[in-house]
């Protein structure tokens, strides 16, 4: 049984979100190869080949695969697939895109979002903003499957020394192309990957008063997050977004700051090891998951807490 | 131009999903159903387009059993034209969707098609991009911006690190991302005027696709539940907790 894992990255960078997925992989056992499609990408394929696990590194290497445009990477998996078992991507903007197109044409119905392995065909996954955890088993010849980073440890990133083979590129489907990128610049950790998240809420009022939430940010080396009417209310962009139709968190420490705690928002960070909730409803759901609560106003909670970290 | 909308019926998204005592399923008897809320974002999107003068019809399209011409009627109150009910009861999971979507839109040729990202019952946020890839048309998923062109449409989209545009060539499958548009209330008298707007009905057989499931459900249980922790003072007390009781920070 042989495992195909499509890497993410971007093209300088392998994401840790890719770890994770060979964790998963790993729990299906069998050879794992890892996709490394892109443009200008060797350094990806050299980092992939050193995870622990994996016995080969596939490498597309054209500028077809360089935005990892859907109609392209779709394409080459289906050409690869005959060889495996599984093929597994993180449930990523980028595999939500491109997993299900590859999937339709292999004619299989992929599983998303999975949290558990339970057996080869037989796995777990969040459904109803996490209000349920289906087991589903699949009658497909060929397992198609996006992973819930946050459900699996990451896979240790040196001690491999995979061979790395260059493959030839499915060609470009020439239907979409790539215009621009408003990619946010942040010095911060990325959310899906920090070990602390400050997140803000409606509460917050404003954008400008986000600044309040990047102050602390910064003393803790966290990431800032946001619940969805934050960002519908233009308060931070919208890749802030944590929640059932955002980000899926699940860091150390969460710390909730003037959001009520919608069930849609809790189910994006309820697996967060500790959360702390501040808000000046002492009703607020939040609370309810929260392991420590704070009934305040944040605009003299928050500045408080700079000044104690400050000490 | 034609656009096709497709719309699924869900539980309101505003009720708390009960996992039944038998861990067969959820509770879905008696509790209040809606529109898929991503699909709202369609409908209005392809409605808008209307109203822009660049499209000439809005065709809504379910799949289900009878009750989801509710559904259909909904997106007819908002706006569109016209209604496809593809009848079943069978369990339809995102490929079949997809394959009975496909040979929908083969009938009727429209230029654009337009599903919500997810559907918040089964959260597989799957069916637009694999309907895009039978077609083999181009796919611009997750999009807060469509802007229709001659042959092509300009996509803004919400992806991990903030926002994209791609250029893709018509015909396309776009899938709906939140901050594309607030969806309109239907007014009383639209929705009084829904009810003489034509639904078409069809079968999986009359469309020639299998729709058997795939997977199978072999329960469903509850997440675990977090406990509720305690009420801290003051931030010296939070801060002090975080570093000496959960070590934290």
């Amino acid at each position: 049984m042989s495992i195909l894992v499509l890497a993410e990255h971007d093209n300088a960078d392998l994401k840790p979100s890719t770890l994770n997925t060979v964790t998963a992989a790993k729990a299906i056992g069998g050879d794992i190869h890892l996709l490394v499609a892109g443009e200008g990408c060797g350094g990806v394929a050299d980092a992939a080949a050193k995870i622990d696990g994996v016995s080969k590194v596939l490498v597309a290497d054209a500028p077809e695969y360089g935005h990892q445009i859907a109609e392209n990477t779709a394409n080459l998996l289906v050409g690869l697939a005959d060889g495996y078992s599984h093929i597994l991507a993180p449930h990523s903007t980028s595999g939500k895109n491109i997993m299900p197109r590859a999937a339709a044409l292999l004619d299989l119905q992929q599983i998303s979002d999975i949290t558990a392995v339970v057996s080869e065909d037989t796995f777990e996954r969040p459904i109803y903003a996490g209000n349920g955890i289906a087991t589903v088993q699949s009658s497909d010849a060929r397992k198609m499957l996006t992973v819930r980073t946050t459900a699996f440890e990451p896979a240790s990133g040196e001690g491999g020394s995979a061979a790395i083979d260059k493959i030839a590129s499915a060609g470009d489907a020439g239907l979409s192309s790539f215009l621009r990128a408003e990619v946010s610049s942040s010095e911060r950790p990325e959310l899906i990957s920090a070990k602390i998240i400050v997140s803000g809420g409606r509460g917050m009022q404003s954008g400008e008063n986000f600044a309040m939430l990047e102050r602390v940010a910064d003393k803790l080396g966290a990431a800032v997050g946001a619940s969805r009417a934050a960002v519908d209310a233009g308060f931070v962009p919208n890749d802030y977004q944590v929640g059932q139709t955002g980000k899926i968190v699940a860091p150390d420490l969460y710390i909730a700051v003037g959001l009520s705690g919608a069930i849609q928002h809790l189910a994006g960070m309820k697996d967060s090891k500790v959360i702390v909730a501040i808000n000046k409803d002492e009703e607020a759901p939040i609370f309810q998951v929260a392991d420590y609560g704070i009934v305040g106003d944040l605009f003299d909670v928050i500045p408080a807490l700079e000044a104690e970290l400050n000490k | 131009m034609k656009v096709l909308v497709a719309v699924k019926r869900v539980i309101d998204p505003n009720v708390k999903v009960r996992v039944k005592a038998d861990g067969s399923g959820v509770e879905t008897a008696n509790v209040k159903m809606a529109m898929n809320p991503f699909d709202e974002i369609g409908v209005e999107e392809a409605i808008r387009m209307k109203e822009a003068g660049t499209v000439e019809e809005v065709i809504a399209v379910s799949i289900g059993a009878q009750q989801v011409q509710e559904t259909i009627r909904t997106a007819l109150a908002m706006g569109a034209d016209r209604g496809i009910h593809v009848n079943t009861d069978v369990d339809i999971q995102p490929l079949a969707a997809a394959k009975l979507l496909k040979a929908v839109i083969e009938k009727e040729q429209p230029q654009v098609v337009i599903l919500g990202k997810q559907a918040v019952d089964d959260d597989a946020g799957q069916t637009g991009q694999m309907l895009a890839g039978l077609l083999g048309w181009s796919q611009a998923t997750f999009a807060s911006k469509i802007v229709l062109g001659d042959g092509d449409a300009e996509v803004t989209r919400e992806i991990d690190g903030g926002l994209e545009a791609i250029k893709v060539k018509l015909p396309m499958v776009a899938t709906t991302d939140l901050r594309l548009n607030e969806p309109r209330y239907a007014s009383l008298p639209n929705i009084m005027k829904a009810k003489k707007k034509p639904i078409e009905e069809m079968s999986p057989a009359d469309l020639g696709v299998d729709p058997a499931p795939r997977l199978t459900l072999v329960k469903v249980a509850e997440p675990p539940k977090r406990k509720a922790g305690i009420k801290v003072e003051t931030v010296a007390e939070l801060v002090d907790k975080l570093k000496n009781e959960a070590k934290v920070i």
